[in-house]
């Protein structure tokens, strides 16, 4: 039976989350945008906090460990929802309190969301507690994955790594980095694998930080790894190049992480509107659902305009979360979501400045801050342009070498 | 379902529709006169077909009403086994006989009285019908209305608001009136030939506004006296009765129900940009009188039936708008220039793409407001919001097909023109239909 609202389940735990993203991360917000680069030590308690959720079991997968299909959840009859909504759910919440430090949460990294997807139990045991950031881009490619240069080359019971990563979110701040690297280059996208590579290894190192248009309390690293011997057993998934699955393996984290960046889209947008709202009513006038916005003052059809887009962003967004728990296929659902939650997202945190004129604009209102923290969540993940392609190719059944 | 096998709805309708061997009969195409517009140069004037009376039961008392389904709690986007049974046959409906005949029934600006007879057959009115006055409807089911909106809308949208427009007012009736009122009308809409009937909500004015209406139903003795002119009136020549809003003297805007046959009351065709297989027409009103019993439903119960008449324009929406990118989708991979197919362009595929996210997003926000209404809980906020996406993604995705196949796009040999014409009366129309 179609039912869209916020399963009875996870109301109590989404109340709790909306509470934290209040105290812990709206609350230092301005500060942290300041002071770029600042550990924000706030979050080493919150962080404890959501670690002994996770591990009391009642955490409904709080964090990036909520990607992980359990075994348990399999031939469950009925419908399900299980840690891809919940850890939706709670990424929204948080992020509507603050996208940059919602990526600082330490143990929360997009390193842990992919160790979470692809890791083996042995793995996973083993990498417990770790802080996981993800090094995919290099500085001579950004949305082609498949250009990896980073190489990984067999050396006994270790691979040796030698390359440059930048764009590594928490690169700095965490304890070990996923990389991704091939095998072989002349293999192509089969030969590419990620390697768990702790920041303790001699060969890996920090090499400076970005300075930001928005999350700057998240800190974006360079890495550079200079012969990393790697223990053979951090790599990932399967170590056979196996050419037929292409790149596959290595892509199915994003099925479950883009549904995630669409919820930051999605919570850092509601907050603008929260404001702009109480903006528009505070300045007299009324927001009418049931008069036709032809006939309401322009500030007022341009708000219901960004609210339904903003709906619209909300449920594909619950619905390729949804549709994970339910084990159903959800590439394309993931990349639509992805897709319009990044660029409503942007829109309206932008939109809201424009309507609120200097306040919005000014660093006394966070109108400016949400419009700037907003356009890296059309970015990375997959820019905006990936997902059409994705989506453009998958409905028209085109291949990456017809539709280019 | 509360306390009934959950098939069995579904199957009542299949059983319907076996019986009418309306699927028998899906291959005969047989178009009316040109009905409603052939006479445009006569203008207004009275509606002279044979009119049935509809013998007046009085009875102040609270009607029947269709329960609230119950919440779930659980977040899912699974139609019930009654949806799917109930979509799969409007679906098959649609598709051979709607679709098919689109386009001759846009050409005739009117919707064959085989095809209008056959929706009555499977009972497309009863669904919102309570069952204790021979209806079909245990629950309230805004969605299974959206669902099938959709499904007839897949085939052709003008036809399909020709099919819904009886049933909007029988829903409107079983939903609002009283005791006395559903004795009266409702008996015609269960019985074996339902009446042409019309919900009629627009006036042609600029910003039309229906909390402010130009409609005026003025209090004389124990009657009312309606003037003012209506418009979005469907197949109104053809109408035995009609539900027409007015602002109530005393009350507000207000449903009024106003059988064809009232003196002062005229129609004219009023053939508009699409829709044409809708027959729409503009309704005049001059010193119409009616009794205080005509009125129906509180001004609450108005305001909700422009909620759920902007449900079902959406739902309508997400079917024109998904025949388009289908069309599309096949058209941009086999269409070729610069020697490969148009859909190798990203100009031309990302087009495509962006159809098909919006036609998503807005097809959610829809059934989301569609289940709030009929949980009743409060949906207005959602309700506005799916009528602004359908509104304007429904015609972005309706101007994007003709983009896509160009000069082909413009000339009738291909459907996407009558689709652009049909999904420019999303955000303007109000009333005519209803889940």
């Amino acid at each position: 039976m179609i039912y869209l609202e916020t399963p009875k389940k996870f109301r109590g735990f989404v109340r709790q989350a909306h509470d934290v993203a209040a105290e812990f991360l709206r609350a230092n917000s301005r500060k942290y945008d300041l002071a770029e680069h600042t550990y924000p030590k706030e979050l080493d308690l919150l962080a404890a906090l959501v670690d002994g959720m996770n591990e009391s079991g009642t955490g409904t997968g709080a964090g990036a460990a909520g990607v992980r299909v359990k075994d348990s959840d399999k031939d469950k009859g009925g419908v399900r929802n299980g840690s891809n909504m919940s850890s939706v759910l709670s990424i929204i919440e948080m992020c509507w309190g603050d996208v940059g430090l919602l990526l600082s949460m330490p143990r929360q990294g997009l390193g842990n969301s992919a160790i979470a997807s692809v890791a083996t139990d042995e793995q996973l045991e083993r990498f417990k507690g770790v802080w996981a950031s993800m090094a995919i881009t290099e500085p001579s490619f950004g949305s082609d994955s498949a250009a990896i240069k980073t190489t990984a080359t067999k050396d006994g019971d270790h691979y040796i790594l030698n390359g440059e990563k930048i764009f590594v979110t928490s690169g700095e701040r965490s304890d070990a980095v996923v990389v991704w690297a091939t095998l072989d280059k002349s293999l192509g996208r089969a030969a590419i694998k990620s390697f768990v590579v702790p920041k303790s290894l001699p060969g890996i190192r920090v090499e400076r930080l970005e300075h930001k248009l928005g999350i700057r309390a998240s800190d974006t690293a360079v890495i550079v790894l200079d012969n990393c011997r790697v223990p053979a057993e951090n790599l990932l998934g399967d170590p056979e190049i196996d050419t037929s699955k292409g790149f596959a393996g290595a892509m199915a984290t994003f099925d479950n992480t883009r549904p995630l960046v669409a919820g930051m889209a999605v919570g850092c947008a509601r907050a603008s509107l929260e404001v702009m709202r109480d903006l528009i009513e505070k300045s007299g006038l009324t927001i009418d659902y049931d008069r036709s916005p032809a006939t309401q003052p322009h500030v007022v059809a341009e708000f219901l305009r960004m609210e339904a887009d903003w709906e619209a962003a909300l449920l594909m967004t619950l619905e390729a979360a949804w549709m994970a728990d339910n084990r159903q296929a959800n590439s394309l659902q993931a990349s639509m979501a992805k897709a319009k939650a990044g660029r409503v997202g942007n829109a309206i945190t932008l939109k809201c400045v424009e309507l609120a004129g200097n306040l919005g604009y000014s660093e006394t209102e966070f109108l400016e801050k949400w419009a700037r923290d907003s356009k890296i969540l059309d970015i990375f993940e997959g820019t905006q342009q990936i997902q059409q392609l994705i989506v453009a190719r998958r409905i028209l059944g085109l291949n990456s070498s017809q539709l280019k | 379902m509360a306390g009934k096998d959950p098939m069995a709805y579904g199957l009542r309708v299949l059983n319907k529709l076996a019986a009418s061997e309306a699927l028998d009969k899906f291959g005969l195409r047989k178009y009316a006169e040109r009905a409603v517009h052939g006479g445009t140069k006569a203008g207004f004037k009275a509606i002279g077909t044979a009119q049935r009376t509809f013998k007046k039961v009085s009875g102040d008392g609270k009607g029947e009403r269709p329960t609230a389904t119950a919440a779930t709690g659980v977040f899912d986007l699974t139609p019930t086994e009654d949806q799917q049974m109930i979509v799969e046959v409007v679906s098959e409906f649609a598709s051979e006989v709607l679709r098919p005949g689109a386009e001759a029934a846009d050409e005739a600006d009117d919707t064959p009285k085989e095809v209008l007879a056959q929706t009555s057959e499977f009972g497309l009115s009863l669904l919102n019908i309570p069952e204790s006055l021979g209806g079909l409807s245990e629950e309230r089911s805004a969605v299974t209305g959206v669902l099938v909106a959709e499904a007839l809308a897949h085939g052709d949208m003008g036809q399909a608001v020709a099919c819904m427009a009886p049933a909007a007012v029988a829903t409107a009736i079983s939903l609002w009136g009283t005791e006395g009122q559903q004795q009266t009308y409702l008996p015609a809409f269960t019985g074996g030939e339902v009446p042409t009937a019309a919900l009629v909500v627009a006036e042609p004015t600029p910003m039309f506004d229906p909390f402010a209406l130009g409609t005026t139903a003025r209090r004389d003795g124990a009657d009312y006296v309606l003037d003012g002119l209506k418009s979005g009136a469907v197949r109104a020549a053809e109408a035995e009765l009609f539900v027409i809003a007015a602002d109530v003297e005393g009350r507000g805007p207000s449903m009024v129900i106003v059988e064809a046959n009232t003196e002062g009351l005229s129609v004219a065709p009023d053939p508009s940009m699409g829709l044409r297989a809708a027959g729409l027409s503009r309704v005049s009103l001059e010193g119409a009188r009616v009794g205080a019993d005509a009125i129906l439903g509180s001004v609450d119960d108005y305001r909700e039936m422009i909620r759920l008449s902007r449900l079902a324009w959406a739902g309508l929406a997400l079917g024109t708008a998904k025949s388009v990118l289908e069309y599309v989708k096949e058209y941009v991979v086999t269409r070729e220039a610069f020697g490969e197919p148009i859909a190798y362009r990203q100009a031309v595929a990302f087009t495509v793409a962006d159809m098909a996210i919006e036609l998503e997003g807005m097809r959610l926000v829809t059934l989301k407001a569609a289940s709030r209404a009929e949980r009743g809980e409060v949906y207005a906020r959602e309700a506005a919001l799916a009528r602004r996406l359908t509104s304007e993604y429904g015609m972005k995705i309706g101007t994007d097909g003709v983009q896509m196949l160009g000069g082909h796009g413009f000339v009738k040999e291909h459907p996407v023109e009558r689709w652009y014409r049909d999904l420019r009366a999303i955000g303007v129309m109000e009333g005519a239909v209803l889940v």
